[in-house]
């Protein structure tokens, strides 16, 4: 194998930009990685990417967390990312290390995390050839991430690298591949510093016309019933965007409602705020969306679980939509005023215009509206009642209503991940998030395993925050294996179960949909899993019942290490308010009593 | 809220793309994983100076799925334009087919008259067939092949759309 090419052999493809320091591939990709602003990167090594990693152990500069598997490296980078505004990074070897975190970069494309992630690649010349731990990884991954590269030539290394970034970072932000054959990474290679030029085809367009946003804020004086509805896309906007869609809410004194992977932009404890819209969102968030006749979605994409049946969505508004993205808008519903750009350049142009046009929306009409929204809030649509007896059964938003106060006692900055079903969104319901980035969550892509990773990525970013994982015990089971770096790296992060013994939002759509035929929806043979803490090297508790929950919440906000809460939750507790699928927005089922009502249509049973 | 505009349409997709392995790949990968349609495909190496390659595809779809194709597409990031020519106006889109025939007699006489009416080639004959190569729009070729079925018509074989705009304007 010519595992050591020569630099004059190998001719440089478009664009290199010449250099006189020559590496080896993998310095060249670490020197890269420092001039990127990394300071730490997820993975696991493996054969292919073995000289990076002898590489990595030459320098101090960049740190290197070792997850437990693949996926897990990407959940982190990812939760990194989204609690620093910075580019999560991830490194795995080829094949089975690629295709395992695959799951990961999906999640990352869909939720729009910026993620570049090196993959190690059996040599050129072995490409193409069955060889021991390929895997077309550039095939398989491309509709996987935002853009991919397998690096054939070492003149393209560096560049390729840098590029990575850029495209990981700017537009809509999301996830690159970069798959370094083996002999690239071992053998010679130019280092480039990051070019200034532009990227010859991708050119995203952050900057709004001006000329949309005074049509949407014309539209927004002359509204009477307006609802700002905004998304992800304001989070990955950065903070000043959060801050400024602040001034903009108080300043027009509209209300405002939010998506999964919307919720810290605009406090969620504030009066203005009607709490998230859609399939688990609040009565006035979504007879809002109902009821309102000027929509401003910031950010947001709607999504399926945001809009319910489409043809009733939110009928006779007049709609304007800020994407960054072209492709979302008149993507799922046709808009009035669509507005290409960065979500904070939009809200920051929108503030411009709001000043600059004349007039103001009408006041007593939207004094009516509040009114009647205040009227949609007093339904109290989260309400649940807790048995307070000491030994009465814990319901889960309980659970986590208590943890979001004694949370809050302790002062501390608070980050929270989350798996994927009835606990996330009781998490999303139950717990407030007052600044943007601290709400770490599987939006899109809805992937079991999500949580513990990522509260790995935000504890290593965040190492003297308070970080917690809000999970179910069917969940958190699939990457249960990341209490091992926990442990390596002294994360004292907090493993919150809500333990109801079943995978909760299977069970709840068998009981609404298929006549409660339980089909393995039972968590059978769960480890015990305070003896799965101490195995692990860190605390478990146990929570059985209310009179436990409290001193179980304090002792393990108080434990300086980490900690696995077992709390054992009520088995039959379902997700209210629900918009059933197929469903409009005013059609939502508050509790259980309604739930002999549902008649979900024929298509609404072929929807997920 | 706009109606949205049931009706298909058929739609001449131009996309210019950066010369490099797995364009193509990409684009197509979008079309399928999308569910959008593809009637042809041409695509080929345009500008080589510049690594430029023109793919050409003709799809179908209402009014807002086209849209989103071009924005999809638009997304790619080696995709430096992408236009749907059937919008943008006047355009010419050719597309070239070698059609075998294999007959005898009469039908053979008859069918090297219609090649003739259709300006069709014959680039290959031998005593029981012929290759004819014709150029022209999708329906020309559509009706010479459907003419030559019961003429012998043994194997066609076709490039699918080349497509530019009329006039001095370029995508």
């Amino acid at each position: 194998m010519n595992a050591t090419p020569n630099l004059n052999d190998l001719k440089p493809n478009t664009r290199d930009q010449g250099t006189d320091l020559v590496l080896s591939g993998a310095e060249v990709l670490l020197r890269v990685l420092v001039e990127q602003g990394v300071d730490v990167i997820f993975g696991y090594p493996g054969g292919a990417v073995l000289p990076i990693y002898d590489a990595l152990f030459k320098q101090n500069a960049v740190r290197h967390i070792l997850v437990r598997h693949e996926q897990a490296a990407v959940h982190a980078a990812e939760a990194y990312a989204r609690a620093t505004g910075k580019v999560g990074v991830v490194l795995v070897t080829s094949g089975p290390g690629a295709t395992n975190a695959v799951t990961g970069l999906v999640d990352a494309l869909m939720d729009s995390i910026p993620v570049v992630c090196f993959t190690g690649q059996v040599g050129v010349p072995l490409i193409g050839t069955d060889a021991f731990q390929e895997a077309d990884t550039t095939g398989i991954t491309r509709q996987a991430t935002k853009h991919n590269y397998l690096v054939k030539h070492p003149a393209d290394l560096a560049r390729v690298a840098h590029e990575a970034f850029h495209i990981a970072r700017s537009g809509r932000p999301g996830p690159v591949v970069v798959d370094l054959p083996k002999n690239i990474s071992v053998g010679p290679a130019p280092y480039a510093p990051a070019s200034r030029a532009p990227h010859p085809s991708y050119r995203p367009r952050t900057e709004p016309e001006r000329e949309a946003v005074v049509r949407a804020v014309a539209a927004m004086k002359r509204a009477r019933r307006p609802l700002f509805y905004t998304g992800g896309g304001i989070i990955n906007a950065g903070p000043q965007a959060s801050e400024a869609l602040g001034r903009l809410v108080r300043k027009t004194g509209f209300p405002c409602t939010s998506t999964l992977m919307g919720l810290g932009a605009y406090p969620t404890t504030d009066r203005q705020f009607l709490g998230m819209l859609g399939m688990h969102g609040t009565y006035e968030a979504n007879l809002a969306t109902h009821g309102c006749d000027v929509l401003i979605a910031l950010g947001a994409r709607f999504d399926d679980r945001v809009t319910g049946r489409l043809d009733a969505f939110s009928p006779g508004s007049f709609k304007i939509h800020a994407d960054i993205e072209p492709s979302q808008i008149n993507k799922i519903v046709q808009v009035d005023v669509p507005i290409v750009g960065d979500a904070g350049r939009v809200i920051e142009m929108m503030l411009e215009e709001w000043d600059r046009q004349d007039g103001a929306s009408d006041p007593a009409a939207l004094a009516q509206w509040w009114q009647q929204i205040d009227a949609w809030r007093g339904i109290r649509s989260l309400h649940f009642d807790q048995d307070m007896t000491p030994s009465a059964i814990i319901r889960p938003q309980h659970a986590v209503r208590r943890l979001y106060e004694l949370a809050m006692e302790t002062g501390r900055d608070t980050f929270v991940s989350t798996e994927v079903g009835q606990h996330q969104m009781w998490a999303a319901q139950h717990f407030q998030f007052d600044r943007p980035n601290r709400w770490l969550t599987s939006g899109g892509l809805g992937t079991m395993g999500y949580g513990l990773p990522a509260a790995v990525g935000a504890q290593v970013a965040h190492p003297d925050a308070l970080v917690i994982d809000i999970a179910g015990e069917a969940s958190t089971l699939m990457n249960i294996q990341e209490l091992g770096t926990i442990a390596q790296y002294r994360l004292p992060v907090k493993l919150f179960i809500l333990n109801n013994q079943y995978m909760g939002m299977v069970r709840q759509w068998q009981e609404l949909l298929h006549g409660s035929r339980y089909s393995e929806s039972y968590s059978a043979a769960l480890p015990d899993f305070v003896r799965l803490a101490e195995s692990f090297h860190a605390k478990g508790m146990r929570a059985t019942c209310v009179g436990e929950l409290d001193d179980v919440i304090r002792a393990m906000l108080a434990e300086p290490g980490a900690v696995v809460a077992d709390i054992c939750v009520a088995q039959d507790e379902n997700c209210y308010p629900m918009i059933p699928s197929g469903a409009a927005h005013n059609q939502m089922l508050l509790g259980p009593e309604q739930e002999g009502e549902v008649k979900v249509s024929a298509e609404g049973r072929m929807l997920v | 809220m706009t109606m949205q505009d049931e009706t298909i349409v058929s739609a001449v997709i131009s996309i210019l793309v950066e010369n490099e392995s797995g364009v193509l790949a990409r684009v197509i990968g979008l079309f399928s994983g999308r569910g959008y349609n593809i009637e042809s495909l041409t695509v080929a190496p345009v500008e080589q100076s510049r690594h430029q390659s023109r793919i050409n595809i003709v799809t179908s779809g209402t009014p807002q799925v086209i849209e989103q194709i071009k924005a999809q597409v638009g997304r790619l990031v080696p995709v430096y334009r992408v236009a749907d020519l059937t919008q943008v106006g006047p355009h010419v889109a050719r597309e070239m087919a070698l059609v075998k025939v294999v007959s005898s007699g009469e039908p053979r006489t008859e069918a090297l008259r219609i090649a003739e009416a259709f300006r069709a080639r014959a680039v290959d004959t031998t005593a029981t067939s012929f290759v004819f190569e014709l150029t022209g729009a999708t329906e020309k070729l559509d009706s010479f092949i459907d003419l030559m079925r019961p003429l012998g018509l043994a194997e066609v074989s076709r490039t699918g759309v080349a497509a530019i705009i009329r006039g001095p304007r370029t995508i």
